[in-house]
């Protein structure tokens, strides 16, 4: 008969969580060394889902390759779709008209909107609370019922084109935005009965995982992180781009640096995204959503542009280098995830797992978007 | 004592919060749907996979000019076409949709300058098998006409 294992004192062990786990939402696997249940040492490992746009994005033509930016962030597409048509269109000097920024601007709003409305959800399930998931998909529902009516898609939308839209936007879409507001607000004090004001939630996530400005700074982190821990860092107001300055916005900042904060700083951006909305279907002005005279071909002067954009999940970069050719001669993606969840590894060191996963999922990790 | 009282006080007024919310719920209509038994229209610009349009004769718009192929980012368009004796024009004689690499992008509908792609309404397109997903289009517009 073997003899049954002895364990000394200071023996550690490794948990591997992921690459398929519920609570990691993806393929993203992180190798844990434990001392019971306190994390001695973590350490994120990516590339699951590796796709390779950035050569994709050498390989294609510019309109080819549009259609890969939505597929990066499936939650939040309109925003990354942004980032890279506002990017070329510097490159080539392709005006836009005024009509089809605004539409742009409801779109991504909306988009951001759908995309906290899911982690919402999903980070309330990580924490064991079941219902608000369901709640907060059916409001989620109507954005997607309207997206579709116009794009065509639900999630892999591809509307954006170089120098405009897709198609445009009807009345019925207008209305049913107009609708979606106030419903969506009625569902915000909803989820602040519901989940914020609960007190086991609270206990929860109030002092867990402490993340310091210095940290935030360090690793580049932007969106909720670096709000929730008081960097008032907004691409939307700090490096405007789009219509953005004619739209009357805040920025909420909260400065408590926990889980806490962090959630409050998604639920608040909801609320300003549909002022936002609301603004712009209001100044929504008419005309054409493409420009009279749109190049078939695309082919940028020679030089290297930069656009940032501020997406649900952060600041989302694209770096086009052009020879002038058809293709670009290197596309950088700056994805604004891959900066937050590298705060994982240095933060969670002394953390209790189940804390880990909690503040795990107040990062708001889609994963596709890191390895891109 | 009384800061540990007052704990349990907010914690059960906070589960009673949620339930009352959850009650209220329960009353609510239904917003979900029996499918497969029951299912919804597509919106008229869902994209779905391409299809052909004919012109009134009941024959493909198409005449080959190859915009389509070129504008395919995964190359799964493969299509030919040929001269009829006395013509000027050329005929569509194969159309290959290789819907396994195609991710519904609408780019080919959107190059076409003669109106002869739209896309179609399906979406329940599930198999086991890989050759289910090459779709022959033209094959697909003679039995609609048929």
């Amino acid at each position: 008969m073997s003899k049954p294992i002895e364990l000394r004192p200071d023996e550690t062990f490794v948990v591997n969580v992921g690459p398929q786990h519920p609570a990691t939402h993806g393929v993203l696997r992180v190798k844990m060394r434990m001392d019971g249940e306190y994390i001695v040492e973590a350490e994120t490992v990516i590339g699951y889902i590796h796709r390779m746009h950035e050569k994709m994005g050498e390989l294609k033509t510019y309109p080819q390759f549009l259609m890969n930016l939505s597929r990066m962030d499936y939650l939040g597409a309109m925003g990354y779709c942004h980032g890279h048509v506002l990017c070329v269109e510097k490159a080539a000097g392709i005006e836009v008209p005024e009509r089809a920024e605004y539409i742009r601007v409801i779109m991504v709003e909306l988009n951001r909107i759908a995309s906290h409305l899911f982690w919402f959800g999903a980070f309330v399930m990580d924490l064991g609370g079941f219902s608000p998931l369901m709640y907060a998909l059916q409001d989620r529902e109507y954005i997607l019922d309207m997206m579709e009516s116009v794009t065509g898609s639900r999630l892999t939308y591809c509307y954006f084109r170089f120098g405009g839209l897709y198609n445009d936007i009807d009345d019925e879409f207008i209305a049913a935005a107009r609708r979606f507001i106030p419903r969506m607000r009625k569902s915000m004090a909803k989820y602040e009965k519901l989940v914020t004001g609960n007190v086991i939630f609270r206990k929860r996530l109030e002092g867990n995982a402490f993340l310091s400005k210095e940290v935030c700074r360090k690793y580049g982190a932007s969106s909720a992180v670096a709000r929730g821990s008081g960097i008032n860092f907004d691409v939307r107001k700090n490096e405007p781009y789009s219509v953005y300055p004619e739209f009357n916005f805040d920025i909420p900042v909260f400065h408590e640096c926990d889980s806490l904060a962090r959630y409050n700083v998604r639920m608040a951006e909801i609320e300003q995204s549909l002022r936002i909305v609301e603004q712009a279907l209001d100044k929504l002005p008419d005309g054409p959503i493409m420009p009279a005279k749109a190049p078939k071909i695309i082919k940028p002067n020679a030089g290297d542009y930069y656009q940032a954009v501020e997406t649900a999940r952060g600041s989302f970069g694209v770096r086009l280098v052009s020879d002038g050719g058809k293709t670009p001669y290197r596309l950088k993606l700056r994805s604004p995830t891959y900066s937050n969840m590298h705060l994982f590894d240095e933060t969670c060191t002394g953390m209790m797992i189940m804390d880990a996963l909690a503040f795990m999922g107040s990062l708001d990790l889609v994963i596709p978007e890191i390895d891109r | 004592m009384g800061a540990y009282f007052s704990e349990i006080f907010q914690g059960l007024w906070s589960l009673f919060v949620g339930l009352g919310i959850t009650f209220k719920e329960f009353f609510k209509p239904v917003v979900t749907m029996p499918y497969p038994y029951e299912t919804i229209e597509m919106p008229a610009r869902y994209r779905g996979h391409v299809e052909l349009i004919e012109d009134e004769e009941g024959k493909p718009k198409c005449i080959v000019c190859m915009a389509c192929q070129r504008a395919c980012p995964s190359d799964c368009i493969t299509l030919d076409g040929e001269k009829p004796e006395g013509s000027k024009k050329k005929v569509l004689t194969s159309y290959q949709l290789d819907f396994t690499r195609c991710s519904l992008c609408g780019s080919c509908v959107e190059a076409c300058n003669f109106d002869a792609l739209t896309f179609s309404k399906e979406y329940n397109l599930a198999s086991t098998r890989k050759e289910d997903f090459y779709f022959d289009l033209l094959k697909r517009l003679e039995d609609r006409n048929s």
